[in-house]
């Protein structure tokens, strides 16, 4: 089991390397130059120079490539010039609220997309597996700042139960969790019921059912647990995207999380605050689906990574 | 080889061709005719907008405000007949040819970017699987480090360090889906590539590249399809995604995305500023999912009906 998580965690280090490269390469190649960021519009060329100096910028581009690694290894993301904080900082006070917005959305989209796909497959063919498919791909289709508008104007405005935006209250967090985790419950229902329709033709459940089995035990008992296998794969694949449906929500919803920082750097152009939260979110990708993997081997035994 | 031509699902090969045979196959299949017929009127509404708009998209009405200066809704609803048939924006324009110019847009976006990332794609994943060695490594390590970034948030980053415009845009796009689709392939040809007739046509001497293109590359466009289909629909959310932003489209071009964020300010007292344009997104990424999942059906009836 350690190993395993060793072996998987090693497996890891060229992408975080990549990461590193790939965001050092778009920093490298901004047209803002930082010393003149730095010093301010008045300046003199005299000042950026030596700014430019002080700031290592005038040194090779290797030597530039690991002081800059050797700061984010230290959790030093840089300093924001606009809002004269380090960005390290800035991003640690919104985690919680990206943090409760994800875990909401996350629950939205299991509580909805689960049921609804296992139904869908045992009911193949019928009306509310056709219905609740079609209502799935729309669901898929409608876009999650204008679901959340939507959401907004009813249940805020024309029948005022949640607050218009913003974190005050805990009933604050309910529209957004909801605009988030509904396009994926959507894309939940369809992989589930891929994934179960998969199962119920499998010979165990047929032997299941032929020693008398009532229906549902045998989908609840035997099915679900191993329909959920490959769901927990693409929960690995659906991170990237549930990320990017959160910063959308969280500017729709004025949510003071993470990625409202981001939409807030580059409508600024505060380029650390930008690569700073870019290489925050590019980590806790790469860190979450290790830990889906792990996840994944402890639930089914039969993987084994690396052999 | 004499008898009669193997039948699949009812339906004997050798009526016309392999591409009749699909579309025999697409035309039983109810939801996805339904994507051909919404696509192709999605397409005729972009072509044909000069036409069908009854106004100039960017023209400001001194009728199209309210007495108090606010947007106005339908003419149909307050007895104006056909004037402004879907009300308009916060500046008087009608918002019927904005929606119908937005379209150009989005399929613009949507059909170029998804080109180049399904040539981008299939190329990275064909050569990484089919050459091995260092290049495999090489290309999907870039592969899987791209894959780590949130998508949109990448495609944020990269849009306002390169300023942004359509061309760019589409350009953004493109270089971050490809990678979804050389995961596919990569995934479809390291399968292939112990197979059979891979082994004779290198027995018989065929050089590597000649083996990929003559032989491989003809066996992946099922999948080319199936991607060049879906992957229209996941650009043009994109494009929306970003638009809303405000770094996509720049104003006054009219595009969905950007007609949200400017209807934002508005969405209590002018619903239908946010309530139309949301509807053409989801209605036009909807059409390409029922048609890419129709197509997926139709070329690979092993999977039909199970997603």
């Amino acid at each position: 089991m350690w190993t395993m998580i060793a072996r998987r965690t090693l497996q890891a280090l060229p992408v975080l390397l990549g990461i590193s490269i790939l965001t050092f390469i778009l920093i490298y190649y901004l047209p803002a130059d930082p010393a003149r960021m730095y010093a301010g519009p008045s300046a003199t060329v005299e000042t950026v120079t030596r700014i430019r100096h002080e700031l290592g910028l005038d040194q090779p581009l290797w030597v530039q490539y690991f002081s800059y690694m050797g700061r984010i290894l230290h959790g030093d993301l840089g300093f924001s010039y606009r809002k004269q904080e380090s960005v390290t900082q800035l991003i640690l006070g919104r985690i919680p609220f990206t943090a409760a917005l994800t875990l909401g959305g996350i629950c939205v989209e299991l509580a909805i997309g689960l049921p609804v796909g296992i139904v869908s497959a045992v009911g193949r063919g019928q009306w509310a597996d056709r219905l609740g498919m079609f209502v799935a791909l729309l669901g898929v289709s409608a876009p999650p700042f204008w679901l959340g508008l939507l959401l907004l104007y009813l249940l805020g405005y024309v029948v005022p139960i949640f607050p218009l935006g913003g974190a005050a209250s805990p009933a604050a967090l309910v529209l957004p969790a909801l605009t988030a985790g509904l396009g994926g419950a959507a894309w939940y229902a369809r992989m589930m019921r891929s994934s179960m329709l998969d199962i119920l033709s499998a010979d165990y459940v047929r032997t299941a059912r032929a020693k008398g089995l009532r229906g549902w035990l045998v989908i609840l008992r035997h099915a679900l647990p191993n329909a959920l296998n490959p769901i927990i794969t693409m929960a690995g694949m659906d991170i990237p995207w549930f990320i990017g449906g959160v910063v959308l929500v969280e500017r729709v919803f004025d949510w003071p999380g993470v990625g409202r920082l981001a939409v807030e750097a580059i409508e600024t152009v505060d380029v650390p605050v930008i690569l700073g939260t870019v290489i925050f979110t590019a980590v806790l990708v790469v860190l979450s689906t290790i830990v889906i993997d792990i996840v994944q081997a402890v639930v089914d035994p039969r993987i084994h990574y690396g052999r | 080889m004499a008898g009669p031509a193997p039948s699949v699902a009812g339906l004997t090969a050798d009526q016309g061709g392999y591409l009749a045979l699909v579309w025999r196959r697409l035309r039983r299949d109810r939801p996805a005719m339904l994507g051909v017929v919404l696509v192709s009127l999605i397409v005729l509404a972009a072509a044909l907008a000069p036409l069908l708009s009854p106004h100039d998209p960017a023209e400001q009405f001194r009728d199209g405000l309210t007495l108090q200066g606010e947007p106005m809704p339908s003419t149909l609803l307050t007895g104006g007949g056909l004037r402004f048939p879907l009300g308009t924006d916060a500046s008087g324009r009608d918002l019927l040819s904005r929606i119908l110019y937005g379209a150009r847009i989005s399929l613009l976006v949507g059909v170029l970017a998804n080109l180049m990332a399904v040539a981008l794609g299939a190329l990275v994943g064909s050569v990484a699987a089919f050459f091995g060695g260092w290049l495999e490594i090489v290309l999907m390590r870039l592969t899987d480090t791209m894959m780590a970034f949130p998508t949109l948030l990448l495609a944020m980053t990269l849009v306002a360090i390169l300023k942004p415009s359509v061309w760019i845009i589409i350009l953004v796009i493109g270089a971050v889906y490809w990678t979804w689709i050389a995961r596919v392939v990569y995934g479809q040809v390291v399968a292939m590539r112990e197979r059979d007739f891979i082994t004779a046509t290198q027995a018989l001497g065929a050089s590597r590249s000649y083996t990929l293109v003559r032989h491989v590359l003809p066996q992946l466009m099922p999948t080319i399809i199936v991607w060049g289909t879906l992957g229209i629909a996941t650009n043009v959310m994109l494009e929306a995604s970003l638009s809303y932003l405000g770094i996509g489209v720049q104003p006054p071009t009219p595009s969905w995305g950007g007609m949200i964020q400017q209807a934002q300010s508005f969405y209590r007292t002018a619903p239908w500023m946010v309530l139309f344009p949301g509807l053409a997104i989801m209605l036009t990424v909807f059409a390409f999912n029922l048609l890419g999942d129709g197509l997926r059906d139709a070329l690979d009836p092993a999977q039909r009906g199970k997603l």
